[in-house]
């Protein structure tokens, strides 16, 4: 066989090869991008059908029987505070949790144990640790229906994602700094406090902030604990009981009437961009950290 | 003095060298870890830091242990008055009613047919999503896209099941004659975009990480591109598809706030999309919000329905655990 014709021979093979190839690659474009572009069309129906609704009105306003005159103050200032305290609760038990696996554990049964409990608990369905915190928080400890039941739940809800989180930012500290404060007469805390949590603390904020941004939206657990869907006064303690956006929005479009539905339309563009800007600074944050180099 | 540099090829724990950089210590043991005595606590304090921070990962455990002791004592409560053959034998589930029945089924049915639409809608799109992300997007849409699909995955669901029922529901009754406004299909469908993201986003990490070696054997073998693809990758990829899909599963079974909002409430036994059903999630948030008495059978219902999910999904990811865990120690399918 000449050269020449075996060379056409393989190219007429490549394009046999390439025309099914340019096939699949086309059909896997739009199965990614189809999704994609549905969500924003929805998106955009929500933003089309809230936009009159979405002025300082609607924010400052507590809800009310009549759609058009009904706001979201109460579930704003709720869901502020419930993101406050979760976030105190979870940051410390989370990070110590974290530390105590990465830096003090020994590989046992008990530390694998942990572990496994850990990456278990990560999928266990919302709804449950609702329930866990409707018996335990709300009715064993008497905490009622109050914001500090709603921070607890929500804080053991995102422990194993701060957990995991924290786990990974305390590993990218490298062994040669522990070695140096060592070597400066430092013992185990002291390193810990003075040279690793600092430069890890960016870290775990950007994993907190993601988490915060998954728990912002939650709802299930909030309505199995008893928060109130109709809330005419502002929380003054973490004590008193409470709504929250993603509650308001599903009261709203429980309702029959369009124009409650407008308003659910116009909290979720709410709930979403607060949602957005979470995970925007979390990835400002992110960013910012790798530019950074301390060694 | 020598400035304290670093010599730019001193890595970590092997570095310290002392011999070579000041000379000044003739002999002594090898510095190759740090001395164990210095690493011994020297306070009491050290002894309370060590205790506080084990509690914090306690904490985890406590909470599995917390869950397992409230669904069972509340639902042991729950079987003494409602014998386990009527949980698993009834066809009906009508605990607010005066004809009381607690048959588990109908609410089974409904959790497993919303999952199925789920699942048949994300399946598909996720996995060919995957492959494309994994073997033939450009890098740089791969770098945009894959982070999109993780914000997507943060949707809160309750945003999902306003779209269910007031956008995607209205719009399949134009397609699907008899298309109740409370239907298992639409917020089914709209769960499979929500699980989506969690198949494609996992399955994508388990295609990327075939051995490249894999990929050019096939090719010296002789195989083209597609067939390396579906012949080579996607079956070495396997465990970690599955955990993918099964992880996608467990997330849709336990997925409350679409189906609460879009699905209805109506427990009923059957597998026709187009008619109002009611999923266990469902179920929860129904009681949750009505005013049943505490102590009740009604209320204890709850948690009975909550030990089923619990166990449905521990199970999935365990098994989804399993799966992943091989795939990390590189064993193939």
């Amino acid at each position: 066989m000449s050269a020449p014709s075996s060379r056409t021979h393989d190219l007429a093979i490549r394009r046999a090869e390439l025309a099914p190839q340019r096939v699949f690659q086309a059909i896997g474009l739009v199965a990614l991008v189809l999704p994609l572009l549905l969500l924003a069309f929805l998106f955009g129906s929500s933003l089309v059908d809230a936009w009159p609704r979405l002025d300082w009105d609607f924010l400052t306003a507590f809800p009310s029987r009549k759609p058009a005159l009904a706001g979201i103050l109460p579930a704003l200032v709720g869901t502020t505070c419930l993101m406050g305290l979760t976030a105190a609760i979870a940051i410390p038990v989370g990070l110590g949790a974290a530390l105590y696996l990465e830096e003090y554990a020994r590989p046992s049964r008990l530390t694998m144990l942990i572990e496994l409990n850990i990456s278990t608990l990560a999928g266990v369905p919302s709804i449950i640790y609702g329930l866990l915190g409707l018996e335990v928080f709300a009715r064993v400890l008497g905490m009622g229906r109050s914001l500090l039941t709603g921070a607890c739940t929500l804080a053991l809800l995102l422990l194993p994602m701060v957990i995991m989180a924290s786990r990974e930012a305390l590993r990218t500290v490298p062994q040669s700094l522990r070695e140096a404060s060592y070597a400066l007469g430092a013992d185990k805390w002291r390193t810990l406090r003075g040279v690793v949590l600092p430069m890890c603390l960016p870290g775990v904020l950007t994993g907190v902030i993601l988490s915060l941004a998954r728990a912002i939206g939650e709802t299930a657990p909030l309505i199995t604990i008893g928060a109130l869907t109709y809330v005419a006064f502002l929380p003054d303690s973490v004590h008193s009981e409470f709504t929250a956006l993603p509650i308001q929005i599903f009261n709203w479009v429980s309702r029959p009437q369009a124009g409650f539905h407008v308003n659910a339309a116009a909290g979720i563009v709410v709930l979403v961009g607060l949602m957005l800007l979470l995970n925007g600074f979390a990835i400002w944050l992110r960013a910012r950290l790798q530019r950074r180099v301390y060694w | 003095m020598t400035s304290p540099e670093r010599h730019p090829d001193a890595t970590g724990a092997d570095a310290p060298a002392s011999g070579e950089r000041s000379g000044r210590t003739p002999s002594g043991p090898p510095p190759a870890a740090v001395p164990s005595d210095l690493l011994r606590p020297r306070a009491r304090s050290e002894q309370v830091v060590r205790l506080v921070l084990f509690v914090c990962a306690l904490v985890s455990i406590v909470t599995t242990v917390g869950i397992v002791v409230v669904l069972v004592r509340e639902s042991a409560g729950f079987f003494a008055e409602v014998s386990l053959a009527e949980f698993f034998g009834d066809s009906q589930w009508t605990p607010l009613f005066d004809q009381k029945h607690f048959g588990i089924w109908p609410l089974l049915a409904g959790t497993l047919l919303t999952t199925l639409i789920a699942v048949l809608v994300a399946l598909p799109f996720g996995l060919l999503a995957a492959i494309y992300l994994a073997e033939f997007a450009p890098e740089r849409l791969r770098r945009v896209l894959k982070p999109a699909l993780e914000v997507l995955a943060g949707i809160p669901t309750v945003v999902y099941g306003y779209f269910a029922l007031t956008y995607v529901t209205p719009a399949l009754q134009l397609v699907v004659p008899g298309l109740a406004g409370f239907n298992a299909l639409g917020p089914g469908i709209v769960m499979g975009i929500m699980i989506l993201p969690i198949i494609a986003s996992l399955s994508e990490d388990a295609i990327y990480a075939v051995p490249a070696s894999l990929r050019e054997a096939s090719y010296a073998l002789g195989a083209g591109r597609l067939r390396t693809v579906f012949r080579v990758v996607v079956p070495s990829a396997f465990s970690g598809i599955g955990a993918s899909v099964i992880l996608g599963v467990s997330r849709a079974i336990g997925e409350t706030m679409i189906v609460a909002i879009a699905a209805g409430q109506q427990p009923r036994l059957t597998f026709d999309p187009r008619v109002p059903i009611e999923t266990m999630t469902a179920y929860i948030v129904q009681i949750s919000l009505g005013d049943t008495p505490t102590g009740t059978v009604e209320y204890r219902t709850i948690f009975a329905v909550g030990l089923c999910l619990f166990l449905m999904t521990l199970v999935l990811n365990i098994a989804a655990y399993r799966l992943r865990k091989r795939m990390l120690k590189g064993g193939l399918t």
